[in-house]
C-alpha cells in the first residue's frame, strides 16, 4: 500500500482521472480552486481537457456538452459557484446527462467566507435548481474516503443518466493526509448508444438528442415517470451510511463530513466517562439513508438522538423525518464557519442526560 | 425533368412550426443544405438555443442539443473538446445570443473556439411574445418598449458581428440579410464558408442574419422583408467584418 | 419546360415566393384552402417561370420543388 501526502484538492483531482474523466471545466473560487489548478497540469498527461471557463454557470454547460458527446466529464466550485450553476444542472438531471460536480463548500449565506462549513446542504439534497429532480449526493470525511467515493460517483452518474454531487465542507480540500491511490491507466467505460459521436442516417446507431423540453404535457409526463423510476432504483440501491459504535448506545450522534470526525472523537471521549454513545454518518446524503437512522435511533437503550452540524439545521430535517418521531431528536449547530469541538459535543450530551 | 430544387435530407420531414414569412425557416433550410453539401453530415451536431428555434432539434437530421437559454456555444465548447474531428453549430436568436448569452458568446470567440455559430437578428423577441431585444432598434415598438425604444432609458441596439470581429479569436464573421433573394444567396454562401472556416481549424465563425418576423413586428411577410433593407439594413451595415 | 410545385399542404400562404419571383409565375390562391386553413401560393403561369429558383430559396417553409 503505498500511501501519499495529497491535499485533498489535489486526491480529488487525481482520483476522478484515475476513474477515467478525462475532461474537467471549472472557475476559480476559494477553497477549491487546487482542482481546477491540478486538473490544468495533470489532463494533458493523460490525453484529457482542461479548459477554465467564463463562469461557473458555462462551465456546467460544458459539462452538458461535454457529458452529452459521452465523455466522464467533471466540474467543480464552492458555494456561490454551485449556485450559479444550479440551472445547468437541472437541466443535465432532465436531459440525462452523467456528470461529477464538487462542492468544496464554504461559509454563506451570500459571498460568506471562505472557510468549511456545510450551509449547501438543501441545496444538493433537495434540488437546488427548478423543478422536481435528484442528484446522487456523497458526502465524503476524509481525503481517503473521498478518493474511494470518486470512482464510485462516475460509475453512478454513468449507470442512471444522473449528476453526481461530492459535497465536501472545505476542509475536506484544504487538509492534507496520507491517502492511497489506486492507479487506473485506462478505466473501462461503458457503451453509451444515446450520446452524440456523429449520426449516419443509414447505420444503426440513432440520432442523438441531448435535450429537456418537453412542451407537450404528455411528453414530459413519460421523462418524469422515467427519472422516478430511476429514483426509486437508487433509492434501494445506492445508499450508503457509517454505523460507528452505535449497538446498545444510549444516545446516538447524527453528522457528516468532517462534522462527523468531530463527533467520533466526542464518542470516545464520552465512552472514557463510561456513557457509551454511538454515531450515525450518512454518505449519500441523496439516497439518504432513512431506515439505518432509524432503527439505530430506536433502539431502545438511546433516550435521544443529537444532529450536529455546521449549519443552522439542514441535515437535521432528514434526521427527524427518519427517525418519524420514535425519538426525540436534538441539534447543536450554527451557521457559517464555526467547527464545533469534540469537548463541545460531549459537554451537550452530557447536559442532555442530566435533563 | 431533372429536380433542380428539392428539401435537403439534412433537414428532417417534420414541418417547421414557425410563423408564416418567418426568417428562421429560410436560414434552417440554407444551414442543411451546407451541411449536406460540404459532406459532413455524418460528423456534425448542431446545438438549437432557447427562443422561437428551441425546436431545431426536431429539423435539423443531425445530433442536437438543446441548450439552456444563451449557453450554446458552452455546450457547443463541450463537444467540441470531446469530439474535436467533428463539426459543431449553435443556431442562436438575438435574445439567446445577444442578451443573456453574451458572455458565452464573447468567451467562445475569444477562445478561438472551433465553432460556427448562425446568429438570428430579428431585433425582438419571438417565441415570447415580441418584447424588446438588445437588437431593438431605437423607436421600434414592443411589448417592452410600448413607446418605442428609446435610447435614454435603454440604450441603442448592440452590433454583434462589429463587437465580435475584434477578438484575435474569431476567425470569419460575416452580416447577411434575408430581404431578397441576392441577399438569401448571399446568406448561403457566408454560411458554407463558416463551416468551411471551422473544417480548416481557423478559429470561431459566425453569420449574423437580419431576419423577417412578421407576426411580433406587426407586419405583413412582404413588408417585413421590406422594413429590413430600410430600418435594420441602414443600421446594420451587411458585408464580411472579419476574415483570417 | 420548368415545373414549379407547390406543397400545398406545406405551404403558409405567406406571400414571399410571389414578391420573389421576377416572372409573376406564382399568386396566392382566393379559393382553395390547404390543409392547415392558410390560402397557399399557387402556379398561375407555369410557362413564364425560368427556373431562376427565386420562389424556393426564399420560401421559409421548404415547400417549393422546381424540375426542369
Amino acid at each position: 500500500m503505498s500511501l501519499k501526502l495529497m491535499k485533498g484538492c489535489e486526491a480529488i483531482a487525481e482520483a476522478a482521472i484515475q476513474a477515467g474523466c478525462r475532461y474537467f471545466f471549472g472557475y476559480p473560487i476559494t477553497p477549491q480552486n487546487d482542482i481546477p489548478e491540478y486538473m490544468s497540469a495533470r489532463m494533458p498527461q493523460v490525453g484529457g481537457c482542461f479548459l477554465q471557463s467564463e463562469s461557473e454557470l458555462a462551465a456546467i454547460n460544458m459539462v452538458y456538452g461535454a457529458g452529452g458527446a459521452g465523455a466522464r466529464v467533471m466540474t467543480s466550485s464552492s458555494s456561490p459557484g454551485i449556485s450559479l450553476k444550479q440551472e445547468g444542472i437541472s437541466t443535465c438531471a432532465a436531459a440525462e446527462i452523467p456528470c461529477v460536480i464538487v462542492n468544496m463548500m464554504r461559509g454563506g449565506p451570500g459571498l460568506g467566507n471562505i472557510q468549511a462549513s456545510q450551509g449547501d446542504y438543501f441545496q444538493a439534497v433537495k434540488g437546488g435548481g427548478h423543478g422536481d429532480y435528484h442528484a446522487v449526493v456523497y458526502a465524503p470525511s476524509s481525503i481517503q474516503e473521498t478518493v474511494d467515493l470518486m470512482p464510485k460517483a462516475f460509475d453512478v452518474a454513468d449507470e442512471y443518466r444522473t449528476p453526481v454531487i461530492i459535497l465536501a465542507d472545505g476542509l475536506i480540500g484544504q487538509m492534507m493526509e496520507p491517502v492511497e491511490l489506486k492507479e487506473n491507466p485506462n478505466p473501462v467505460l461503458p457503451e453509451k448508444p444515446w450520446a452524440a459521436t456523429g449520426y449516419d442516417p443509414n447505420g444503426k446507431k440513432p440520432r442523438a438528442v441531448l435535450n429537456s423540453l418537453y412542451i407537450e404535457t404528455e411528453d414530459l409526463d413519460v421523462l418524469v415517470d422515467r427519472l422516478h423510476a430511476r429514483y426509486e432504483v437508487i433509492q434501494k440501491k445506492e445508499k450508503m451510511v457509517e454505523l460507528y459504535n452505535t449497538e446498545d448506545a444510549e444516545f446516538i450522534l447524527c453528522a457528516y463530513g468532517t462534522v462527523a470526525r468531530v463527533c467520533k472523537a466526542a464518542v470516545r471521549l464520552l465512552g472514557e466517562q463510561g456513557v457509551k454513545v454511538g454515531l450515525v454518518r450518512p454518505i449519500t446524503l441523496w439516497p439518504f439513508p432513512s431506515e439505518a437512522v432509524h432503527d439505530a435511533a430506536a433502539q431502545k437503550s438511546v433516550k435521544a438522538a443529537l444532529t450536529v452540524e455546521m449549519s443552522d439545521g439542514q441535515l437535521l430535517e432528514d434526521i427527524r423525518l427518519a427517525v418519524n418521531g420514535d425519538k426525540p431528536v436534538e441539534f447543536m449547530g450554527k451557521a457559517g464557519s464555526i467547527i464545533p469541538t469534540a469537548e463541545e459535543v460531549a459537554e451537550r450530551i452530557m447536559k442532555m442526560r442530566r435533563a | 425533368m431533372a429536380t433542380i430544387f428539392k428539401r435537403t435530407s439534412v433537414l428532417t420531414d417534420v414541418p417547421f412550426h414557425y410563423c408564416p414569412g418567418c426568417g428562421h425557416g429560410i436560414v434552417h433550410r440554407m444551414v442543411a443544405e451546407v451541411i449536406e453539401e460540404l459532406g459532413i453530415r455524418n460528423k456534425t451536431a448542431g446545438v438549437a438555443p432557447v427562443g422561437c428555434a428551441v425546436f431545431a432539434y426536431n429539423y435539423f437530421d443531425v445530433d442536437m442539443y438543446e441548450a439552456a437559454h444563451g449557453r450554446a456555444p458552452a455546450v457547443a465548447t463541450g463537444y467540441k473538446r470531446v469530439h474535436p474531428e467533428n463539426i459543431v453549430f449553435t443556431y442562436q436568436g438575438d435574445g439567446d445570443l445577444a442578451s443573456i448569452g453574451t458572455a458565452e458568446i464573447v468567451q467562445a470567440a475569444h477562445r478561438g473556439e472551433k465553432i460556427t455559430t448562425i446568429f438570428i437578428n430579428n431585433a425582438i423577441y419571438g417565441m415570447t411574445g415580441g418584447q424588446m431585444a438588445p437588437t431593438t432598434l431605437v423607436g421600434q415598438k414592443t411589448t417592452t418598449s410600448p413607446l418605442g425604444r428609446s435610447k435614454e432609458h435603454c440604450g441603442e441596439p448592440i452590433r454583434m458581428a462589429e463587437m465580435l470581429a475584434t477578438i484575435n479569436g474569431a476567425a470569419y464573421i460575416e452580416r447577411t440579410a434575408l430581404n431578397s433573394t441576392a441577399n438569401i444567396i448571399r446568406t448561403k454562401a457566408a454560411i458554407k464558408k463558416a463551416f468551411e472556416t471551422q473544417i480548416a481549424g481557423k478559429g470561431f465563425s459566425m453569420v449574423e442574419v437580419l431576419s423577417p418576423c412578421p407576426t411580433n413586428w406587426g407586419k405583413s411577410p412582404a413588408e417585413s422583408m421590406d422594413w429590413i433593407a430600410e430600418n435594420m439594413i441602414p443600421y446594420y451595415p451587411l458585408g464580411v467584418m472579419k476574415e483570417a | 419546360m420548368v415545373k414549379v410545385i407547390v406543397l400545398a399542404d406545406q405551404c403558409k400562404g405567406c406571400g414571399l415566393c410571389v414578391r420573389a419571383c421576377p416572372k409573376s409565375v406564382l399568386a396566392i390562391s382566393k379559393s382553395h384552402l390547404n390543409v392547415k386553413g392558410y390560402y397557399p401560393a399557387e402556379v398561375v403561369d407555369q410557362e413564364a417561370c425560368v427556373a431562376c429558383t427565386a420562389c424556393a430559396r426564399t420560401c421559409p417553409d421548404v415547400a417549393i420543388e422546381i424540375e426542369k
